[in-house]
């Protein structure tokens, strides 16, 4: 056991961090966008747009991440008849792939809003786009963001697979240091420790973002029987 | 928004007269209750227009060729058994609820036509929950001016005076910066109130807005309500309060089974009813 090969090759490792933290804001970001456009999508009256949003839902949700970065890295060059760089392919693939799950994380969120919000902002004279935007989107966030951080997180890991269409992120970089120092304990205990941090902060802040957010709107909640109180 | 402002300065089917609503707004002071105006009688063309209206939930008859009238400066009370079709012929007035057949018309839209779009017509309309529906993640304040500043593009400062006009009326000024959750179910209910007049509607549709409350608390928004009457706004409440019927109502309507069994003045109604069924419902409650 020795520290010594993490602190020679951070600066190497940093690199691959800072890849592993644009592919993740990047895919998250676009993913976020997305997913809200196809949640609303599957909610839509019109078939002809829910239909197609819950196909692409089901699609992704049935089918492995790594299928998915191999398909659109493998078989995208083949229909579009030049390569692409692995990098913008696994952002592509992450997505995708996420989209599908913060889509329904959208729906589900949508639909715990009670109607009478939405027939209160629809008589006032709102229209129907003003009602999702300043009724009912601001109160599914807040409900969202429990499980919409947490397929942050589940990003935020499994950018790691990315490594296999080889993009230069942490995972990647910590693999070649393995290669090259046969340190295995001491380079992947660091790596897991740095996905960790990551990971746990994001969790921390999403749990103050909910507290924020929910400020006035529901203080009953601090009434509300716990273990703890009893 | 720019179809919905040409629809809104529009020509009323019945009298080819442009329509001009912002005349006929009723002002937002504070009415002192001897010195509220005379009622308007019954003048001119009826503000809510029913005729032969019928509706189905699947294959259950809600609305049963339901012809009505109201008029502006009504008050008009609509009572009957739960499952009566009451609070469904209120919300197809703004049309929170579609008619399969028959034809409604609304402050001169009619309503009934699919391709009319109903949007500026709600904004004419202020509509009071059972549940209140204020929004949980807004002040009271912005609970109030959130419609006209999104759908009359008033001024953030207008819409602040304004809500805060709204407030003092209610009775509750010092709740502006609350959250609903901080409020009881009666200044909840009053809040919602102010909302729908916020807008300054022609026309105010209660659906039993006391039926959730407190008996503590009925009085505190049945005051508020009695108090709009004598301004003269257009009200249609669907209630069981029979007390605020008999003082406030210039009609009552009586539903059962998705018809419009008797209607008539409260004397009439609550003195010497005709109809058996209703009888039978008066001896219930009363």
């Amino acid at each position: 056991m020795s520290i010594d090969v993490i602190t020679r090759n951070i600066p190497y490792l940093y690199e691959g961090f800072k890849v592993t933290l644009q592919l993740a804001a990047i895919s998250i970001t676009l993913s976020f966008v997305f997913g809200t456009i196809f949640g609303m999508a599957r909610l839509s009256k019109y078939r002809i747009i829910s239909i197609p949003a819950t196909i692409y839902i089901e699609i992704v949700r049935g089918t492995p991440l790594i299928m998915v970065i191999f398909w659109i890295f493998f078989l995208i060059p083949v229909l579009i008849g030049h390569p692409i760089q692995p990098f913008p392919s696994a952002v592509a693939a992450f997505t995708v792939f996420t989209s599908a799950y913060i889509a329904e994380i959208v729906r589900s969120g949508i639909k715990s809003i009670p109607v009478g919000q939405v027939e209160a902002a629809l008589s006032s004279g709102l229209t129907y786009w003003q009602t999702m935007r300043y009724i009912v989107l601001p109160q599914a966030l807040t409900k969202m963001i429990p499980p919409l951080v947490g397929q942050f997180i589940s990003l935020f890991k499994d950018t790691s697979l990315a490594y296999i269409i080889g993009v230069m992120e942490l995972t990647r970089r910590a693999t070649i240091v393995n290669n090259r120092e046969y340190k295995s304990f001491e380079i992947f205990t660091f790596v897991a420790l740095v996905y960790f941090v990551v990971c746990f902060t994001m969790s921390k802040y999403a749990r103050y973002l909910e507290k924020k957010r929910r400020v006035g709107e529901d203080h009953r909640t601090e009434e509300k029987y716990t273990p703890a109180n009893a | 928004m720019t179809s919905h402002q040409q629809s809104y300065i529009s020509v009323c089917p019945h009298c080819r007269q442009p329509i001009t609503p912002s005349d006929e707004r009723p002002s937002l002071e504070v009415v002192q209750a001897d010195s509220a105006p005379a009622k308007p009688q019954r003048n001119g063309e009826p503000i809510i227009s029913f005729r032969q209206v019928n509706k189905w939930f699947g294959k259950l008859h809600v609305l049963k060729d339901i012809n009505e009238d109201i008029y502006p400066g009504e008050v008009v009370v609509i009572i009957g058994p739960s499952g009566s079709g009451k609070s469904t012929m209120l919300r197809c007035i703004n049309r929170l609820e579609t008619i399969q057949s028959g034809r409604l018309v609304v402050d001169g839209y009619e309503i009934s036509n699919p391709k009319v779009n109903i949007t500026p017509v709600r904004a004419e309309i202020g509509m009071v929950f059972q549940h209140f529906h204020l929004y949980p993640h807004k002040t009271v304040l912005e609970n109030i001016m959130l419609a006209p500043m999104k759908v009359r593009k008033i001024p953030q400062t207008e819409a602040k005076s304004i809500a805060l006009e709204l407030l003092k009326k209610v009775g509750i000024p010092e709740k502006a910066e609350a959250y609903p959750a901080q409020l009881s179910g009666g200044q909840q209910q009053r809040v919602a109130i102010a909302r729908g007049l916020a807008m300054r509607p022609k026309i105010m549709l209660f659906d039993e807005p006391t039926s959730a409350l407190d008996p503590e608390m009925i009085k505190e928004v049945l005051d508020v309500m009695k108090a709009l009457a004598r301004e003269g706004m257009t009200m249609v409440v669907v209630t069981h309060e029979m007390g605020f019927a008999r003082e406030v109502a210039d009609r009552v309507l009586f539903m059962d089974g998705g018809s419009i069994i008797e209607r008539g003045t409260p004397e009439h109604f609550f003195v010497n009813p005709v109809e058996e069924r209703t009888k039978a419902f008066l001896r219930q409650i009363l």
